[in-house]
């Protein structure tokens, strides 16, 4: 299982690397970040891409800023930089916990978050996480930049708003206000493996009641997104047992679950009323 | 650019110049060019954790990257846990707890949990678990690997 | 390890074979390596079933590093891969090609085969070969009807048939008639090595090699041999280190016959490496079987007969295996259990799948699974425990031998000796079966699926009919045992050292144990169906026993004394009292060597060859008993604990049985919760990476709590040695079953392995 032949690029700073993207994109050229995705679908000769940009060496994009307003994750983030009490916050707490259920140890050390959101596959954590905060993803090309939010961003299974000429330089996430209680629950045959399904909830407490809601579905469908149908149902209630029960049973009806051999619609949308409600009555 | 280049990789502190196309994987070339076939090749799309490396201290899937890419960092294999004829705490601890059994993930696991402990010497049960989850074995059940490493921590420790 | 232990037999020393292992120097098929070769790799069959009209090498040829691509045409004159028990003209038409020829039967069937002189090179030539197949429809259901394998020849080779006794007469009496339809799924063994050959002909010698063996090299140097047209004595076999072979691994394969013709006629040697995606399509899947079975008992439970009917899905090819699966599946079905009637059919189905033959337990792992439901279901019709049940119909320790009218593995079923009853009183007392039973009643009451599940099993060892090996003491007093066995990980060396030290009284680690060797020694069997142990290590106690004979003999004529009163402690040899003088065993054989001067009219060398024959297998032992919890919200299944009672009659390192129970287990449970190979309508497979492909890591395997007895010696060999190289994993397919079916209930729903989340899932929602 080995690549087929490429060339290889090795840009030092991201005009270089979106000029090179420019050149080469329309010619079959992809980035190289983390390559815990990209690397394996080359094994198996799935990808074949005629040319690699490899961003590894571009330092501006290692960054990984907090603010008083947002996060912003640069493209070479790790996925292992969350796992650390780097950033504050409930936004930082949430990411510290969806981080563990994500692969392994070792494909942490290299696995990017952009990489993930870049290629948005439809069990990816990182893509319920964006999607449920309303993230915005930051597109470079040569010409200029451009800022897409998350709902315009994810078009299906494996498919973004992103161009062939384009790279993803960093994604920003709303720093959460303060008290927020976020919670996340995934399932997946095995610790670390593609989840069959995931649910992040997020709200806060405002006279003893749930305000702004978020309940965001991932792994059942096409991409991850949020459910109104289930958020609606949490505003301006007490967290409770029955609150969160109701809430999760109608994200289970809103879901449009993806079937394979191995998991039926049916059994992904009861995976979804599952852990909908295990996120809510997990939350901190 | 997809012709052969001229690259140096540091492994175990020794250094190796080899001229190689950039598609050729790190595994390969640790293996087939510096002649390390100590580091093993169980799958090659990431998931079995047999080809495990040290890259500036981190474990990572040596097949999930390019020769190219390791250029200037510095890689230890399994070939480097020992110091002269004095074997690592972790290959003792393998060796006594009867950690291996046809021995083709040994390395992999030996990367892994080495890498683990130098970072958190204090890693706990539950967190060691989760960390050698992340490699295969299909001889031993685990049990002596789990059995082996702990006890490894607590000689790494005691050493330090 | 210091002091010595009392007896080298029974101490779980540390293993000879771990210091190249854990520090990176092991040889295996990858590490192997010779000057100017090239590497080979495989076109294959994109289709499951087609009709092959063309293959179109040139643009392959073309890419510059290629140095031939061969199809079927290029390798004519060989013959197909024979059967390992020799010749059999009725499944003779069912053997697959080294190259396909017409027809193409699975995904994965060797088309083409590339030589270049790099791998990747291999890969990017390999991919453009232009083959031109007329797709015909595929055949993935063993149970559905036959078609047509070639002219005049159906999917269905044969039917197995056994049986004994009057099967009607026992259903016609019966007070109470029992069936269950049940299935176990494809899974196989998986290694973490894939498969390796490196071809390489020794043109000085006149000597053609391959590396990369396993499992039988003297066998496989035999059939290889016959296949090229060439002496014996012009061809051996190597193996180095093998990462795991659990069944699949070591049976000729298209691509070993392949790297030694072109080592020949290309000039140069040839090494293959499997990749893992190669692996899952083209290695041995296993144990897929579809199973009718029906139980007649009297109104105490007692078996009166069963007549299982089954299916047995081989994939498109027979391979070296013949039939030894199927056959063993009938001749073990029975179990421990008194039966006086029995009738088994088994249809042994071709389909558009991988080939399938031996994995771990074979045969076993299913039958197990299907009688041990058929124990519970009974228990559940009449009212009556899984154990009660269990109880009324063991064969008794005072009924051993047991002769049962079948035959497995070519050898008519003599349970030799056991106390089934014993082991099962000791596995509940261990595990306070009825207090867990209390536990799971108090805690299902408060809403918890917890469920407990019981089997119990009889396993097979030390397939005979015999093995030879030979024990050498060099001067300087290390000694060599030179064996026919082979090691796929499981600690053969330190075994037969353990033996061969303890019969000579030297310490363990002066033993040198050869195996793998075609060069070294004429014969040997190899290792698989647990025999090693069994088999080549009686014989090297035999060689080392003749070996301490001739010592002492020779030592009393230097010592002045009689040999019946000489010792020999850790390899020097004196009188019983201690008393000086000493002479070593060094020393001795230096007193042998050839031109010595007080040889007298002794043979040469200080060194024997010993055989060791058995009239029959041998028959461990087991009671599995697990706890499982199962999450209602997900289908998931968590295992709490688990025990292993297994009797190997004698246990020469208990540290190493006990892993080969523990490793043995990881791979049952894989096969009963996560493992499986899919296949879509068109015969494509779908679980061809180890991300579909779902083996246990660290995270899903319990603590297993494991009780080794030796209750019950062979009577077929003077160690008293039964084997447990597949006693963990036989039951496994079983015990969990059980286990999950009783916490959903106990009604019977766990009739198909691997047990889903999301089958477990649909029966809680359902009820």
């Amino acid at each position: 299982m080995k690549p087929a032949r490429f060339s290889y690029h090795a840009p030092t700073s991201v005009e270089e690397a979106v000029a090179l993207l420019a050149e080469l994109g329309p010619q079959d050229g992809r980035i190289l970040a983390g390559g815990q995705s990209l690397v394996p679908a080359m094994a198996f000769r799935l990808a074949r891409p005629a040319h690699l940009i490899d961003i590894n060496g571009i330092a501006e994009l290692a960054t990984l800023q907090a603010t008083s307003a947002l996060v912003s994750i640069g493209a070479c983030v790790r996925h292992a930089a969350f796992e650390s009490d780097a950033l504050p916050g409930a936004a930082g707490a949430l990411l510290r916990k969806v981080v563990e259920n994500i692969a392994h140890y070792p494909i942490r050390t290299r696995g990017t978050f952009c990489g993930s959101v870049a290629n948005a596959d439809p069990a990816s954590e990182w893509c319920c996480v964006v999607a449920a905060l309303d993230g915005v993803v930051v597109v470079r090309r040569r010409q200029g930049t451009r800022r897409v939010a998350a709902a315009q961003f994810y078009q299906g299974v494996m498919t973004t708003a992103l161009q062939e000429d384009e790279l993803v330089v960093a994604v920003e996430l709303p720093m959460l206000p303060q008290g927020t209680r976020t919670g996340f629950a995934e399932f997946s045959r095995r610790k670390g493996d593609f989840a069959i399904a995931m649910a992040l909830v997020a709200y806060r407490l405002e006279n003893q009641a749930m305000a702004e809601p978020r309940v965001a579905v991932g792994g059942a469908e096409p991409y991850a997104r949020r459910l109104p149908q289930a958020e609606e149902l949490l505003r301006g209630r007490a967290p409770g047992a029955e609150v969160f029960a109701a809430a999760a049973e109608a994200a289970a009806a809103a879901v449009d679950p993806m079937e394979d051999i191995n998991n039926t619609a049916a059994y992904r949308r009861a995976l979804v009323r599952t852990l909908t409600r295990r996120a809510l009555e997990g939350a901190t | 650019m997809s012709e052969p280049c001229e690259i140096t990789l540091r492994i175990n502190g020794t250094e190796h110049t080899v001229t190689v196309e950039p598609r050729r994987t790190l595994a390969d070339v640790i293996r087939d060019d510096c002649g390390q076939t100590g580091t093993h090749i169980g799958c090659e799309h990431g998931v079995c954790g047999a080809c495990t490396i040290l890259l500036d201290g981190e474990p990572v899937r040596s097949c999930l990257m390019f020769a190219v890419q390791a250029r200037g960092r510095a890689i230890r294999t399994v070939e480097g846990l020992q110091r002269g004829d004095q074997l690592h705490p972790m290959q003792e601890a393998f060796m006594r707890h009867h950690a291996l059994q046809c021995g083709f993930c040994t390395p992999g696991f030996l990367m892994l949990a080495v890498g683990a402990l130098e970072k958190w010497p204090d890693l706990g049960d539950e967190q060691l678990i989760d960390i050698l989850s992340a490699n295969l074995c299909r001889c031993t059940g685990y049990e002596n690997i789990v059995k082996a490493v702990r006890a490894a921590a607590a000689d790494m420790k005691a050493r330090a | 390890m210091t002091a010595k232990p009392a007896s080298w037999i029974g101490a779980s020393v540390e293993r000879l074979e771990d210091l190249p292992l854990v520090t990176g120097r092991g040889r295996f098929a990858g590490d192997v390596s010779f000057p100017h070769q090239l590497h080979m790799r495989m076109v294959r069959s994109a289709h499951a079933h087609g009709r092959l009209r063309a293959i179109d090498v040139s643009p392959a040829r073309a890419l510059p590093g290629v140095v031939a691509v061969w199809t079927a045409a290029d390798i004519a004159g060989l013959p197909p891969i024979e059967f390992r028990e020799g010749p059999n003209a009725k499944l003779a038409p069912f053997r697959q090609p080294v190259l396909a020829t017409d027809h193409v039967r699975y995904v994965g069937e060797p088309i083409a085969a590339v030589f270049a002189t790099d791998a990747y090179v291999a890969e990017d030539a390999a991919d453009a070969v232009n083959v031109d197949i007329d797709e015909l429809e595929a055949v993935v259901e063993a149970p559905a009807p036959t078609s047509e394998f070639s002219a005049g020849l159906t999917t269905e080779p044969t039917i197995c048939r056994q049986g004994y006794g009057d099967i009607a007469g026992a259903f016609k009496n019966a007070a109470a008639i029992v069936e269950l339809n049940l299935t176990i799924g494809r899974h196989s063994g998986v290694p973490l090595e894939t498969r390796g050959a490196i071809g390489r002909y020794d043109a000085a010698r006149d000597v053609l090699e391959l590396h990369g063996a396993a499992k039988v090299p003297h066998r496989n140097r035999e059939s290889l041999a016959q296949m090229l047209g060439r002496s014996p004595a012009g061809l051996h076999l190597y193996e180095a280190h093998v990462g795991g072979g659990f069944g699949v691994r070591g049976e000729i394969y298209p691509e070993d016959i392949l790297v030694l013709v072109a080592a020949m006629r290309l000039g140069r040697p040839v090494k293959w490496l499997e990749d893992r995606r190669e692996h899952m399509i083209a290695a041995n899947h296993s144990r897929q079987q579809h199973h009718v079975i029906r139980a007649a008992v009297d109104a105490e439970g007692r078996l009166l007969g069963i007549d299982d009917e089954f299916f047995h899905d081989q994939g498109a090819y027979i391979r070296t295996h013949g039939t030894r699966v199927i056959d063993t599946a009938c001749g073990t079905l029975p179990g421990p259990y008194r039966l006086p009637h029995f009738r088994i059919r088994g249809h042994f189905r071709l389909t558009n799948k991988t080939p399938a033959a031996t994995y771990r337990a074979p045969g076993r792992y299913e039958t197990n699974f299907v009688r041990e439901r058929l124990m519970d279901a009974i228990a559940r019709k009449l009212g009556l425990s899984r154990i009660e049940v269990r109880c009324r119909n063991l064969i008794g320790s005072d009924e051993m031998p047991h002769e049962r009218p079948l035959v497995a593995l070519g050898d008519d079923v003599v349970l030799d000796s056991g106390d089934y009853q014993g082991l099962l009183d000791k596995a509940l007392a261990r595990c306070d079966w009825d207090k867990r039973e209390r536990e799971a009643v108090e805690r299902r009451r408060a809403g918890e699926w917890v469920g407990l599940g019981l089997a119990m099993y009889v396993e097979k060892s030390g397939l005979g009919p015999i093995d030879g090996a030979r024990v050498n003491v060099h001067t300087g007093g290390e000694v060599e045992v030179i064996t026919g066995g082979a090691s796929v990980g499981q600690g053969f060396e330190t075994v037969i050292a353990q033996v061969c030290a303890e019969t000579l009284g030297v310490d363990y680690r002066r033993v040198r144990v050869v195996h793998g060797r075609t060069d070294r020694i004429e014969y040997g069997i190899g290792a698989h169906a647990t025999r090693a142990t069994v088999m080549t290590a009686n014989a090297a106690a035999v060689a080392a026993a003749k070996v301490r004979a001739k010592a002492l003999e020779m030592a009393a004529q230097l010592l002045q004394a009689d040999a019946a009163s000489l010792t020999i402690v850790n390899g020097s040899i004196r009188r019983a009292d201690g008393t000086e003088p000493a002479v070593s065993l060094g020393e001795i054989a230096h007193h042998l060597r050839p031109s010595s001067p007080t040889r007298g009219q002794r043979d040469p060398g200080l060194c024997a060859d010993g055989w060791f024959t058995t009239k029959h297998m041998t028959y461990p032992y087991g009671v599995q008993i697990a706890q499982v919890r199962i999450d209602p919200g997900t289908g998931a299944v968590a295992v709490e604990k688990m025990l292993i009672a297994f009797d190997v009659g004698r246990a020469i390192n208990p540290m190493l049985v006990r892993g080969q129970l523990v490793g043995g287990f990881a791979q049952g449970l894989g096969g009963a919760l996560f493992e499986e190979f899919q296949y879509d309508e068109r015969g494509q497979p779908l679980s061809v990476t180890l991300a579909d492909y779902l083996m246990p890591t660290a995270r899903e395997v319990p603590a297993v709590d494991v009780l080794i007895t030796e209750d019950a010696p062979s009577t077929c060999n003077p160690l008293g040695i039964k084997g447990a190289g597949e006693g963990g994993i036989a039951g496994v397919g079983a015990v969990i079953a059980s286990a999950v079916d009783d916490a959903l209930g106990g009604n019977g729903l766990i009739t198909k392995l691997p047990i889903t989340p999301q089958a477990i899932k649909a029966i809680i929602d359902g009820q």
